[in-house]
């Protein structure tokens, strides 16, 4: 049989019906006189049949309406549709209040805002962006179903380990569970000049909260709570030395500031 | 509604039938898809138009599914293997052939299984299924044969994949 020459993978195409017509009478002769090997092909035919009979009932079932949403609109744009408006009125808000509104709040309340020379200026306008920054991150992550965080709090030991690896700082992810808090998880994200940590918590309900965290105030000076509105989210903020504070969550301010509080003690006693 | 969305939705249900029999549980086959259209979406800039639609698909869900495969599950699946094969012999007749079949495929490591469904499943040429996986039609060829000679011996009895372990 050594003048007929057959390869395996011709062996493979004549299971699938792929082998050229020029060569099917040459195979065909093989087989004839191979029925050891006829037969193994007659089992990779029947693992075909076998095969479709077992997953084209797949075919007839009806699409779930996950997927034909998937399929009819963009992941992006159906992300996007729900984030747009929130982020152009954030940046409507950053813009008008941002210059004149901040000095406005600067003669309300702390004293030490009120004279702005270039540097307090400076100074005045980080925190204002630092809580754009904050509230953006959580409106980008806050809603993600599926993957809100990059490591869950079932590995919160790790996860704060990580953090403050990165930030260069001890880093604690305060618990809040006595005010119907639990810890989701974290992630790390780029600020101005080097990495920041975002904690995400939720409640009972679902209403997510997020703790924003950055060793990039060089300033090193303490302020009080700060509060800014961001499109749908409130966010309140204060600087302790090194570090930067913003807790933003889609909840009134009086309770933003309940737990604004208590995240502020826990830091102060740790 | 976008010639692209229509085209997606003609889809679904072969990808649906792929995921199914690569992954075996439904949810977990659903969720790929669903990854996929999305990672779809998200790089239709780089699908040639003209090109084959299906077969671009069908490479996005191979890449997801090696980015899960990478997550540690090796563990889990070995002792899955044995577990099977424990409870087998106590099944059932009547749940017989398919189900044996679903078994022994879920037995084939990764890679002979992909090419083997492509082919028999989705009925690819070879040369698209070098092109969905990324390999040469001379990978998929010894993939197939060895594919459909493993899941062979897997169907003809325990013994031949207590056997083929050891090999390995």
């Amino acid at each position: 049989m050594s003048r007929i020459e057959i390869h395996e993978h011709e062996l493979q195409a004549y299971v699938d019906g792929l082998l050229p017509e020029s060569r099917r009478g040459e195979v065909e002769a093989y087989l004839a006189s191979h029925p050891r090997e006829a037969q193994r092909l007659q089992r990779y035919q029947q693992q075909n049949r076998e095969i479709r009979a077992l997953f084209d009932p797949v075919l007839d079932e009806p699409v779930p309406e996950q997927l034909r949403a998937a399929a009819l609109v963009p992941a992006t744009a159906r992300a996007s549709q729900r984030l747009w408006p929130r982020l152009v009125a954030g940046l409507l808000i950053a813009c008008f209040s941002g210059g004149a509104g901040w000095l406005l709040r600067g003669e309300l309340q702390p004293p030490r805002l009120v004279q702005l020379d270039g540097e307090q200026w400076q100074r005045a306008s980080q925190p204002a962006s630092f809580a754009r920054q904050a509230a953006i991150a959580h409106v980008v992550y806050s809603p993600d179903v599926r993957r809100p965080v990059e490591i869950g709090a079932d590995q919160e030991d790790q996860l704060v380990a990580w953090l403050s690896k990165r930030l260069n700082a001890k880093i604690q992810a305060p618990s809040l569970g006595s005010l119907g808090y639990e810890l989701i998880g974290g992630r790390l994200l780029p600020g101005n000049s080097g990495p920041v940590a975002q904690f995400m918590y939720h409640d009972g309900s679902g209403q997510r909260l997020t703790l924003y965290v950055s060793t990039e105030n060089n300033s090193n000076q303490n302020t009080g709570f700060h509060f800014a509105e961001e499109g749908p989210v409130n966010v309140f903020y204060w600087i302790d030395g090194p570090f930067g504070y913003a807790l933003s969550a889609g909840i009134d301010k009086g309770e933003l500031v309940r737990v604004a509080s208590a995240v502020y003690a826990q830091l102060q006693h740790k | 509604m976008s010639a692209d969305s229509e085209t997606l939705l003609t889809c679904i249900p072969r990808l649906r039938r792929y995921a199914r029999a690569l992954v075996g549980d439904r949810t977990a086959a659903d969720d790929l898809v669903q990854d996929t259209l999305e990672r779809a979406w998200g790089k239709f800039s780089l699908w040639r138009r003209g090109s084959d639609m299906r077969a671009w698909l069908f490479g996005i869900m191979h890449n997801l599914h090696v980015d899960q495969r990478r997550k540690p599950r090796l563990d889990t699946q070995e002792l899955d293997e044995e577990a099977s094969e424990l409870a087998s012999p106590a099944s059932p007749p009547d749940a017989l052939a398919l189900r044996d079949l679903q078994s022994a495929l879920s037995q084939l490591p990764d890679e002979q299984r992909e090419v083997l469904l492509l082919v028999a499943l989705q009925e690819m040429s070879y040369e698209q299924v070098a092109s969905t996986l990324g390999i040469p039609v001379g990978t998929v060829m010894s993939r197939l044969s060895r594919g459909r000679e493993r899941l062979r011996l897997l169907m003809d009895g325990r013994a031949a994949s207590v056997a083929l372990k050891v090999v390995k």
